[in-house]
């Protein structure tokens, strides 16, 4: 601090992950890995400088910091100085996690349950020719000191699950894919239930195996619950971080306390529920997170901030501030983030429209830089007078966020999440999608 | 400063250091077949927002991944970003335990190649400038382009990088490959915006091997015009629509669907050819594709695979007729060829291209020579950029539905495309392809001329 700077951050961080693949009946890679490293990062006014490494020594460590500050044209003044007292008592979210590695699956649990889960899909699906099971674990141990007193530490575990199937009858194919993911949760893997999630993927496979490409064209649409919140997450969350407000990308700087969607919506973005993929103790910051309503009854109440958002954009921050690893400077994130519950039934979705498409599954997608956004339908069935009829596939959603937002006229009541990844400007970072079923007027359908 | 002078590169990988190590600890733990990819980098970045640096960056890392071989020659694998000793022993306990769940219907070897001839590089190491260099030169770019057009209203994504980085293979029986290189990049990425319409954006991207070699300029220039250009868009009518594809979007295309030339993708029975592949017609005969790592337009060129192989000039697709899959030590075992050079370092490894040269077959001929973009007066729509190819691209069923930015044109006039999305079948368009324009692009990500295909359908967004 004697160099100048407004605010010095050490994030500190040991990770250890395995992760298995089983194709087929046999287990072909185990790939274990570990590691740590440091992220150093000083604010001057609205700059900072960001210095990774992972050379842990004194010199090491020295050469990052007078590096990060020299980027701001700062230099320290006495670098003999070794220690700083501003530090508040240490707030350890780890200590009652310490215990948390002893209970994960070892090596001959988890890849015994993986092989369960190929080996039921060949079971229970004749035609699928391609079988795929992962498992992966993270833990991460952190601490977060800044000259502004936080004094921070966390252990963090991170599991998922990943099943993949491939049908093949003749010309004909179909890909299929789940995966489920928890966090300081070290019995997932004991508790998946792997006769569900094999129903649910044969079951996608054979329908999708046989199904005619969907006509392209304008029409309603239903979305189902759980990973069908990836549209919300991509096409509208992301606009409602800080770090979009500050490159000036958003289309909603100047909304809040505006109407941006139908009544129907409210949003909600989150790192408390409990074992969620998203869920954290603090963020990477040092903060503790909180429920965060994005927007209430279609009104923007507020975006998501982090350290640098606050500094930049004026919004508090929200324990949203996030990153992959040490090599990343923390940046406003998604935690669990989710479209609220409303007040029909999925049924009353579907038979509200004449014609349109069902979308089961949606796959990944992406939003430009001008707020477009595209999403591949992975497993769809046509509506036709209020009925689910011809299962559909090649299917892609387009449009733009604040032209879908208000045609969102309709909210089910079965809210559900899924774990999912998100890559950013910060890195890869676990996170929650969900939403109930959705019904939106009228989206373009991308197809042959 | 250039060139070649390796004394200016501060080397953290020794391959004595690593491998006296290495077999010191391997001794203890009895393992006595080992191999490892070593890496250390040493980067800085630049952002900047309207005037202003806003993000500055640097790094220094190094990382290792292990593979061992137990008694029973089955394989297991770790990577650590720890180098230390008590790293590098923890990396071998692990990569040992590990191999006791390892693959018997697959164990890599050692590469037969890995201490054969590799070519000389002769890339120029260039000194890094400092983060004073790039985000005052992005400053000045970032003012450049905001007035180059009145529409140009941001440049919300930009950067500016150095970056040197060096890389090391040995195994137990004595193999060394060892490479260092520097390299740059530069990207600009602009938003322009007219009275009541949406905002359009676009860019461009720059490599060179050292941050003072960059063309700044020409990276200011194209992503203005780039963006420009599609300032004043329609939308596109829902249609089937005679199709020309862009250097860059064609090898992005290609790049997504190259399980199609991919040994282990075979393997696993995720490709789109099988074993007996090699010889089948499967585009038009005025393809031809070669991977060329090695390209002196490659400036992140490696001179060998992560299991040692030397990278080379590899001919893949021949006047329409697959020639050669790209292998990894395993799966060139199991086909009876040699490795090409195209593996990852792992228990079970990787296969990917480097570097997609795309050219128009030697000595042919097409019904369609009238298709060229800068002089064909019909209609049709000319592919910029294909977007979300990680969700739009059905890899295995060979299908896909992707966002692009382009133009309808009509009698040779450009008209920016609102917003659609162009679907098919790879195959179908392999063979659909009807004429390859003579003049070779080159891309920051390989080399294409533009590619005429009979009929796509898009989507417009109406």
């Amino acid at each position: 601090m004697n160099a100048g700077a407004d605010l010095v951050e050490i994030f500190i961080e040991k990770a250890d992950n395995i992760g298995v693949l089983a194709e087929q009946d046999i287990i072909t890679s185990i790939n274990p890995s570990f590691g740590k490293g440091v992220g150093i990062r000083v604010f001057s006014g609205p700059k900072d400088g960001f210095v990774s490494t992972n050379d842990l020594s004194e010199a090491g460590l020295r050469h990052a910091l007078e590096q990060a500050l020299g980027m701001l044209d700062l230099k320290p003044i006495n670098n003999n100085r070794t220690s700083f007292n501003g530090l508040s008592a240490i707030t350890d979210y780890g200590a009652s996690k310490s215990e948390i590695y002893k209970k994960c699956p070892n090596l001959d649990e988890s890849t015994g349950k993986i092989l369960e889960g190929t080996s039921l899909i060949s079971q229970k699906g004749k035609k699928i020719q391609v079988r795929r099971g992962t498992y992966s674990r993270t833990t991460q141990e952190v601490i977060v000191a800044s000259s502004d007193g936080t004094f921070a530490r966390d252990i963090r575990l991170y599991q998922s699950i990943g099943l993949n199937a491939l049908a093949l009858d003749k010309e004909y194919r179909s890909s299929v894919g789940r995966r489920y993911g928890s966090t300081s949760s070290p019995n997932q893997l004991f508790e998946w239930n792997i006769d569900k999630s094999v129903d649910e993927i044969v079951e996608s496979a054979n329908k999708m195996l046989y199904a005619k490409y969907v006509e392209a064209g304008q029409m309603p649409a239903v979305l189902a619950n759980k990973f069908g919140g990836v549209i919300f997450h991509e096409a509208c969350g992301h606009l409602l971080e800080t770090t979009q407000l500050e490159r000036g990308t958003s289309p909603f700087k100047d909304k809040i306390n505006q109407k941006i969607a139908h009544t129907a919506v409210t949003a909600i973005d989150e790192g408390i529920t409990e074992n969620a993929f998203g869920t954290l103790s603090m963020d990477d910051e040092g903060m503790p997170p909180q429920e965060t309503v994005l927007i209430e009854n279609g009104i923007l109440k507020t975006f998501l901030s982090d350290r640098a958002g606050e500094l930049r954009t004026g919004y508090k921050r929200t324990g949203s501030g996030r990153r992959q690893s040490y090599a990343f400077p923390a940046a406003s994130r998604m935690r669990n983030t989710y479209i609220d519950k409303g007040i029909y039934t999925p049924n009353q979705l579907i038979e509200s429209i004449d014609k349109g498409i069902y979308c089961k599954s949606m796959g990944g997608g992406s939003v430009g830089a001008t707020g477009q956004f595209n999403f591949s339908v992975e497993e769809a069935y046509l509506i036709e007078q209020g009925k689910l009829t011809t299962p559909l596939k090649g299917a892609t959603l387009i449009g733009e966020a604040k032209d879908i937002l208000p045609k969102i006229s309709m909210c089910a009541n079965d809210l559900d999440l899924a774990a999912g990844y998100c890559g950013s400007i910060s890195g890869n970072i676990n996170v929650t999608v969900g939403q109930p079923h959705i019904k939106v007027d009228s989206i373009t359908i991308g197809g042959r | 400063m250039e060139n070649l002078n390796k004394k200016k590169f501060k080397s953290v990988l020794s391959e004595d250091n690593i491998r006296n190590r290495i077999n010191k600890l391997a001794k203890i733990q009895n393992i006595n077949k080992w191999d490892l990819g070593a890496s250390s980098s040493n980067d800085v970045s630049a952002q900047v927002y309207k005037g202003e640096a806003k993000q500055l960056k640097a790094s220094q890392r190094s990382s290792i991944t292990i593979r061992v071989w137990n008694k029973d020659n089955l394989i297991g694998i770790t990577s650590t970003s720890d180098l230390s000793d008590a790293g590098l022993n923890r990396a071998l306990e692990s990569a040992n335990q590990a191999s006791k769940y390892a693959n018997k219907e697959e164990t890599p070897e050692f590469s037969s190649l890995s201490k054969s001839k590799v070519s000389e590089m002769n890339r120029p190491i260039k000194e890094l400038q400092g983060i004073k260099f790039l985000y005052t030169k992005l400053i000045e770019a970032e003012k450049e382009l905001l007035n180059k057009h009145a529409s140009i209203i941001d440049v919300p994504y930009n950067g500016f990088s150095e970056v040197e980085y060096e890389r090391l293979y040995i195994n137990s029986e004595g193999a060394y490959r060892y490479l260092n290189n520097t390299h740059s990049s530069l990207y600009l990425y602009a938003k322009a915006q007219e009275i009541n319409r949406k905002p359009r954006s676009s860019g461009s991207i720059k490599l060179a091997y050292g941050s003072s070699d960059i063309d700044i300029q020409s990276c200011i220039d194209e992503a203005a015009i780039k963006t420009t250009k599609h300032l004043d868009y329609q939308p596109i009518k829902t249609d089937k629509y005679l199709v020309c594809m862009m250097p860059e979007a064609f090898l992005d295309l290609i790049e997504a669907f190259s399980n199609i030339f991919n040994a282990r993708s075979i393997l696993d029975g995720v490709s789109l050819s099988n074993k007996d592949s090699i010889g089948n017609i499967i585009s038009s005969p005025l393809l031809t594709i070669n991977d060329n790592g090695l390209h002196k337009s490659n400036i992140g060129a490696f001179a060998f695979d992560g299991e040692g192989t030397p990278t080379k000039d590899l001919c893949i697709i021949r006047d329409g007729i697959l020639e050669s899959f790209l292998h990894s030590e395993a799966t060139a075992r199991k086909f009876g060829v040699l490795p090409t050079g195209h593996a990852g370092l792992g228990a079970k490894g990787s296969v990917s291209p480097e570097w997609l040269v795309v050219k128009r077959s030697e000595n042919s001929s097409s019904n369609y020579e009238h298709l060229n973009h800068k002089e064909y007066k019909g209609n049709y729509v000319l592919i910029e950029n294909l977007n979300a190819l990680h969700a739009g691209v059905k890899a295995s069923q060979g299908s896909f539905s992707l966002p692009f930015d382009g133009w309808l044109v009509e009698n040779g006039e450009l008209i920016s495309i609102e917003s659609a999305t162009v679907a098919g079948d790879i195959k179908d368009l392999l063979k659909n392809i009807i004429n390859i324009e003579k003049e070779q692009i080159i891309t920051h990500s390989g080399i294409s001329p533009y590619i005429w295909i009979e009929s796509l359908s898009i989507t417009g967004e109406e």
